[in-house]
């Protein structure tokens, strides 16, 4: 590893997972419980070199699935400590049934997701449809371009879930290989400045206690479980100012500032494409290049999945005349889970003078670059003068 | 702290007063019992409790009359009678 | 024993509210207040999705005195053990974390997470309350369900073998394996006492008849748990550091002519009224041979 120590600053080329890792030990996490599986593995591995090697002061309870991992965490944050997960695909739908039991009993368990294609046939590689499966779940759900997002959003994320006005679970995530395997140079901010901006947990007064017998999670009947659901949607709904101003601050502090979503060349394009994880990188230098020949392309990336960027989004592609969407993600019998989302929301807001195009890409790890991304920009020129519309488009399917 | 998330906290009669379920009703014959404390033991409701001198007394807004009290009463001190 | 007797080792404080939403004659509910008397309060609960789900109240009402966190039903081992482990993290010593746990959320859906547990050795006692069938969602057959006993899913009688976890268990080589029944509450909570003082996983199997499931009079709960232990279909017995012993009125059935017919049992219970002769010969013919082998695990031990 090359450490370049300059002033308060320490680099290190670390691969995403390390990221993840080194974040997670600088938000002092006190429970770490996780079941192996590809490409998530070296996330716990690090953190056991961590605790073994007593430069973490936390325990790691060794699960035997990933069921008892999300189990395990929900325990811990139920009795005030602060934990930490991580997984993939597989991993992350047998764990379902408590991914929606953290969220329904607000707790505040940070989770990475290294998104990965979901079987059969068994894929290891890039895919979304793993953490978009927990869309509904109430979970936070933050996504990551590089490995110094993946630390940045953890450390983050503690603060978020934590705040008293969200008390929610925060998925963040990042892609398998691309990302979970590349090393890139990141800088770890110094452990007095994560302490001054992530202080130990305080926990809720309703936190598991011998002396206050309460109950959690009991029956209710019909006359009370709605107003809880609705409680769920307040906090997500209250987690979007809270992202902003945690992402500022962190900012203040680190010099890297994070909203809901980046915007890039956005101001005067007409055709945006919006997309998220490690593909935003060749977007980016898509937009240069085709600027170059004069095109007016801009690029939306996606930090925040959920809650849902309504405004910030909004903002960014209403003047647009084309809206393209590339997602490694797929509602079957109905079309990108994104995509669809957008475009609700351009309708519904009133902007019907837009062509948006679902673009289904990359699923299972296919390879897409910078010029997959000049040609998807380019017929979303030459698509922009239908005027209006949506499509739904699979791109670079063979056979 | 605003309720965010369900908590309950102990009463008694969480079930409301469960003596309305009782079709039989169990009573102690005091010139009988010999203070054994079987009934207190065995009782799964915590419906029988013992005073000063642990003498049982049965809680009759809770007791379900499931009548396990008078089954394992080893001297027949208690009598079940049908509630009207 | 008699009263002092009992108030000896029973306290009387009681941890299990009356007007709870349990049926008439409901063995969790016995079994849950013994073992709260005999943590003293001092306890976590974690409870999976079983009956006790009901039994712990209605929200906003909590029958329990103890801290309880309601939990999916294949989860309790794990969640437990992320309790214990942040109750260790946090400095807060003292505080037993226990899973309250049926048949099904133990031997069946739970068994991968108790598995795990008890290999990691977690520091939890885990009580599996044994009613033998599902019965919170209305008598279905479990793995711990008897040979031969009707269930909804069962309709002419189980043909397969009650599964023998807390062997299973034990040969995860923890600290402390028990059996218990709701018949004999004393032994019981001397057993939760004994399991509380070791550190590591502890695993207590209680046997808990239940009349509705069972198909018998409410009156009978504790008289059909006896029976259990008088006629040798359920043994009492503890698996302390691998050292097995027999305990309580079973330490004193080996003997089979002190053993009372199968029959006395399972004649009180409807669920085994269609049985034959054959079959009750047959469950004769298993308990006879199950105390061949206890004989000899009370020889090595």
């Amino acid at each position: 590893m090359i450490s370049l120590r300059r002033s308060k600053v320490m680099k290190l080329l670390l691969t995403s997972n390390y990221a993840a890792a080194y974040g997670a030990k600088l938000a002092r996490v006190e429970i770490v419980a996780a079941y192996p599986i590809t490409p998530q593995t070296q996330v716990v591995e690090k953190l056991a070199e961590f605790i073994e090697g007593e430069e973490l002061k936390a325990t790691m309870i060794r699960v035997e699935s990933e069921h008892s991992a999300m189990a395990a965490c929900i325990g811990a944050a139920a009795a005030g400590a602060r934990p930490f997960t991580a997984t993939s695909s597989q991993g992350l739908l047998y764990m379902y049934e408590m991914i929606w039991w953290a969220a329904g009993a607000r707790l505040p368990i940070v989770m990475g997701v290294v998104t990965r294609a979901i079987a059969p046939p068994w894929s290891i590689w890039s895919d979304h449809a793993d953490i978009l499966s927990i869309r509904d779940s109430g979970w936070i759900i933050i996504f990551s371009e590089s490995a110094q997002e993946v630390l940045d959003n953890i450390i983050q994320a503690y603060r978020i879930a934590e705040h008293k006005e969200v008390l929610l679970p925060v998925a963040v995530g990042w892609d398998a290989f691309t990302s979970s395997h590349t090393a890139e140079p990141v800088s770890l901010p110094e452990q007095e400045l994560v302490d001054s901006f992530l202080p130990p947990r305080t926990p809720e007064p309703f936190v598991l206690d011998v002396n206050e017998p309460i109950s959690h999670g009991n029956l209710t009947y019909p006359d009370e479980y709605m107003e809880f659901r609705f409680l769920i949607n307040e906090g997500l709904e209250r987690a979007r100012k809270v992202i902003r101003e945690v992402g500022k601050e962190y900012g203040k502090l680190t010099g890297r500032e994070y909203g809901l979503i980046e915007e890039y060349k956005c101001g005067d394009a007409d055709v945006i494409l919006v997309t998220l994880g490690s593909m935003a990188g060749d977007v980016k230098d898509a937009v240069d290049i085709l600027r170059k020949e004069g095109y007016h392309a801009g690029l939306v990336k996606l930090r925040c999945l959920r809650p849902f960027p309504r405004e910030a989004l909004l903002n960014a592609l209403r003047e647009a005349r084309a809206v393209g969407i590339v997602e490694r993600s797929f509602s079957m019998g109905r079309g990108g889970i994104i995509a669809t989302e957008i475009n609700s929301l351009l309708r519904e807001s009133g902007v019907n003078d837009v062509v948006t195009v679902s673009y289904i890409a990359g699923l299972g790890g296919r390879e897409i670059g910078v010029n997959d991304f000049i040609n998807i920009f380019k017929s979303l020129f030459k698509k922009m003068e239908r005027g209006s519309g949506f499509e739904v488009v699979w791109y670079g399917l063979r056979g | 702290m605003r309720v965010i998330t369900p908590i309950a906290k102990p009463k008694e009669g969480s079930a409301g007063l469960t003596g309305k379920w009782r079709i039989f009703k169990p009573v102690i014959n005091y010139s009988k019992c010999n203070n054994c404390g079987l009934c207190w033991l065995y009782c799964p409701e915590a419906a029988i409790t013992l005073d000063g001198k642990n003498v049982p007394k049965i809680v009759y807004e809770y007791c379900k009359g499931c009548g396990i009290c008078a089954n394992e009463c080893p001297v027949r001190a208690i009598d079940l009678i049908k509630e009207e | 024993m008699g009263m002092k007797g009992i108030l000896r080792v029973v306290p009387k404080e009681e941890y299990l509210l009356p007007g709870n939403p349990s049926c008439p004659g409901c063995p969790a509910s016995l079994g849950l207040r013994y073992l709260l008397k005999a943590l003293g309060g001092k306890a976590i609960l974690v409870i999976p999705a079983s009956c006790t789900s009901i039994i712990v109240g209605p929200y906003p009402f909590s029958s329990l005195r103890v801290p309880v966190l309601n939990i999916a039903f294949a989860a309790a081992a794990s969640t437990a053990a992320g309790i214990s482990e942040a109750l260790k993290v946090k400095g807060k010593e003292g505080i037993q974390v226990v899973v309250w746990a049926g048949d099904g959320g133990t031997a069946d859906i739970g068994l991968q997470a108790l598995s795990g547990a008890a290999e990691r050795n977690s520091d939890i006692l885990y009580v599996c309350y044994d009613n033998e069938a599902y019965m919170n969602t209305g008598i279905q057959r479990s793995s711990l369900t008897p040979y031969g006993a009707w269930t909804t899913t069962t309709p002419k009688g189980k043909v397969e073998e009650k599964k023998n976890l807390p062997m299973i268990v034990a040969e995860h080589k923890v600290p402390y394996v028990a059996t218990a029944s709701v018949g004999y509450p004393i032994d019981l909570i001397l057993k939760v006492r004994k399991a509380i003082k070791y550190r590591g996983f502890k695993y207590i199997h209680l046997h808990a008849p239940c009349p509705y499931g069972w198909r018998f009079p409410a009156n009978k709960t504790v008289e059909v748990a006896k029976l259990a232990v008088k006629t040798g279909i359920w043994v009492l017995y503890e698996i302390e550091n691998g050292k097995f012993r027999l305990t309580s009125l079973s330490s004193s059935l080996i003997d089979p002519s002190k053993r009372l017919p199968v029959n006395k049992y399972l004649k009180l219970q409807g669920r085994f009224k269609h049985l034959s002769e054959e079959d009750i010969s047959r469950i004769q013919e298993r308990v006879n041979t199950m105390w061949d082998e206890l004989m000899r695990l009370v020889k090595e031990s």
